[in-house]
């Protein structure tokens, strides 16, 4: 077993047992930290998976920004310990739902077929050029109406929660 | 893997785009206007938006018969995106028109409506044109986003929040089936150009590539929950009851017409090999959500529920075509879409006008009297429920004969018996709400609303889609086969 796949089962372990503190603790706050730690393994899989761009988004926007944001609505909306009885037929339904994806997910893995490394984007590119700056070329080039539509995107965003959200409009 | 600018800007043709970025310019402008421009009625802004509409509606049409793809293949303009911008800016005019004297009466009246009804017509636009998974997902993110906005857009309203609510919570849930289906699809040809998948689909095994398949029907749950299709169809009464009567009038047309479009193009550009696997789905959720709509339209009171489980009914009628698979009934469905936006958003402008505020009249014991008081508006809500129980002349009867053929021609025979007994058993609850209209006598005190004059134009036009295609089909036909056929 070399030092990669005993690094992998540790961050594993964490991830695993994080992310079901999410689920089990009683206190909001606890829950979002437990959720933080779970990103932090996400972003190290994605470090060992040879994409540190994915990694620094990762932080940057989930264990950082989205995190401060949940906090935050946390705090402002004064949520109790113990406020949110989670009902058994959320847990029933959570079991189900957990399952449904184990299976998928053992059914992609067991029956998929991938057999060899498919698309334009190969190692060999991604390490000559490196992953940021790959990542930029596609986006402002194969992938640019894309790109374009999402600032499109924010904006009704934007407007749709000023709607929603303020208090007196005209 | 050096970037060529001359090179790179050769890929784009910006006339590819051009109605998406008329409406998105003018929604923005729009945007401005309304902080801008200090009048309490917001009246004057539907009509730009409708002048846009039709703007944009001339652009798009000067590329029929042409297929031209932009923006290195992630956007194609052909007869079949051509035909289906059509459908949303339509649906898109027609609710710009119904929603200032719905707004004004709730108290609603935010300018900032129309710049989303605007957005959202952008984003449909680009689901039919995109020819590329990312560009697909993104059209749909602004078409969606925009409509959970548009849904709780009444905000005093308890029951329009709740829509909003509902809408979003459940909305995000499908698109996340979507992006995992998308990312498998990914993961197995390492592509999200449609045309290089659909090249390699049968290269990596077709439908004996387990990954390929699970994320094929991933992203088909994606799809059908926005088309309403059993047993992905628990939100839509709600939210179609909850939110602003224009507006369920909008989502009731242009989204499902944006999900069949991509349905249409994924599965018939991308997976024509894996047919046997999708159609025989198809087939079951077809029997499935046309018998749900319809056996639970029975019981409903409230109309603007019944037309709720009336649009299920109609998702379960075009997918009979789309199980079917042949050019009759995929182009079935593209003039059943139309026609439908016609009848539907035709038969909720009447029920604008006889709202009151909040919406306490919501049932179809309200309609009675109304052939004796309203004589030309009754008749237009004949029309409109004719067409939807699919009697002929209307349309709804030439789009059902094409849907049905269809399955008979690819040999589903019980398929099109099923759905012919379900059309008969939905005439009964169409049909009542003219029998309440013309044989029940009304209350003594009866209102005289107003029919404003935008209202007006949008029942007659309306009206009209609904009859002429049915009278006169081939016209429209043609068109439909020729959009189909390019695909």
């Amino acid at each position: 077993m070399d030092i990669s796949s005993v690094f992998f089962a540790l961050v594993t372990v964490v991830a695993i047992v994080s992310a079901l503190m999410v689920v089990t603790c009683k206190n909001p706050i606890n829950s979002a930290l437990s959720l933080v730690l779970t990103f932090f393994c996400l972003a190290t899989y994605y470090a060992m998976l040879n994409a540190p761009f994915m990694a620094a988004v990762q932080i940057i926007v989930y264990a950082g920004a989205i995190m401060v944001l949940i906090v935050f609505t946390i705090m402002l909306l004064n949520i109790r310990v113990d406020a949110n009885k989670k009902g058994s037929h959320q847990v029933a339904l959570g079991s189900v739902m957990g399952i449904v994806t184990l299976l998928l997910t053992g059914l992609i893995l067991t029956r998929g077929k991938v057999s060899q490394p498919v698309g334009g984007i190969t190692s060999d590119m991604i390490n000559k050029l490196g992953h940021t700056e790959l990542i930029g070329k596609v986006m402002f080039t194969d992938f640019l109406l894309p790109f374009e539509v999402t600032s499109i995107l924010l904006l009704v965003a934007i407007v749709g929660a000023v709607i929603l959200a303020k208090r007196k409009l005209s | 893997m050096d970037i060529n600018v001359a090179q790179l800007f050769q890929t784009i043709n910006l006339n590819v785009i051009m109605p998406e970025v008329i409406l998105s310019v003018l929604g923005m402008a729009l945007l401005l206007v309304n902080v801008f421009v200090p009048s309490k009625s917001k009246g004057y802004l539907a009509w730009l938006s409708l002048i846009g509409i039709i703007g944009a509606g001339f652009v798009a049409v000067t590329g029929w018969g042409t297929t031209v793809s932009s923006f290195n293949d992630s956007v194609v303009q052909d007869n079949f995106a051509i035909f289906f911008k059509m459908i949303f800016l339509l649906a898109a005019g027609l609710a710009v028109l119904i929603s200032d004297q719905y707004m004004s009466r709730e108290d609603c009246n935010h300018g900032e409506l129309y710049p989303i009804i605007l957005f959202t017509t952008v984003g449909m636009m680009l689901m039919a044109a995109a020819t590329d998974l990312m560009t697909i997902f993104l059209g749909l993110e602004l078409m969606s986003i925009s409509l959970y906005v548009l849904a709780g857009f009444n905000r005093d309203s308890i029951k329009s929040n709740e829509a909003g609510m509902k809408y979003f919570l459940l909305g995000a849930f499908s698109t996340g089936f979507l992006l995992y289906g998308m990312a498998l699809i990914y993961g197995v040809t390492g592509t999200t150009r449609i045309a290089k998948i659909a090249s390699l689909v049968v290269q990596v095994g077709g439908a004996g590539n387990t990954m390929l398949l699970i994320g094929m029907f991933l992203m088909l749950t994606g799809f059908l929950f926005k088309i309403a299709a059993a047993p992905f169809h628990m939100w839509t009464p709600d939210v179609y009851e909850g939110a602003p009567t224009p507006m369920t009038a909008f989502m009731s047309a242009g989204p499902k017409a944006a999900g069949f479009a991509t349905m249409l193009r994924l599965l018939l550009v991308v997976f024509p090999a894996m047919k046997a696997e999708w159609s025989d789905l198809l087939w079951i959720l077809a029997v499935l959500t046309m018998t749900v709509g319809n056996f639970t339209a029975l019981r409903q009171d409230n109309i603007k529920r019944m037309l709720a489980y009336s649009s299920i009914a109609h998702a379960g009628y075009c997918l009979v075509g789309f199980a079917s698979g042949t050019a009759t009934g995929t182009s079935g469905i593209l003039f059943y879409m139309l026609s439908y936006t016609f009848m539907n958003i035709g038969a909720f402008a009447v029920i604008v006008l006889i709202g009151k505020k909040g919406e306490p009249n919501g049932t179809v014991m309200d309609y009675a009297g109304l052939g004796h008081k309203r004589p030309l508006l009754a008749l237009a809500m004949t029309v409109f429920m004719f067409s939807l129980a699919g009697m002929p002349p209307t349309a709804g009867f030439i789009g059902k004969f094409y849907l049905f053929s269809g399955a008979v021609e690819a040999g589903y025979i019980w398929l099109a018996i099923i759905g012919v007994l379900n059309s008969a058993a939905s005439v009964y609850y169409y049909l009542r709400v003219i029998v309440f209209m013309y044989f029940k006598p009304g209350e003594e005190e009866f209102d005289w609303f107003t029919i404003s004059a935008p209202v007006a134009l949008a029942l007659v036009v309306s009206a009209a889609g609904s009859l002429i295609p049915g009278v006169i089909p081939s016209l429209l036909l043609q068109f439909a086969q020729q959009a189909v056929k390019l695909i």
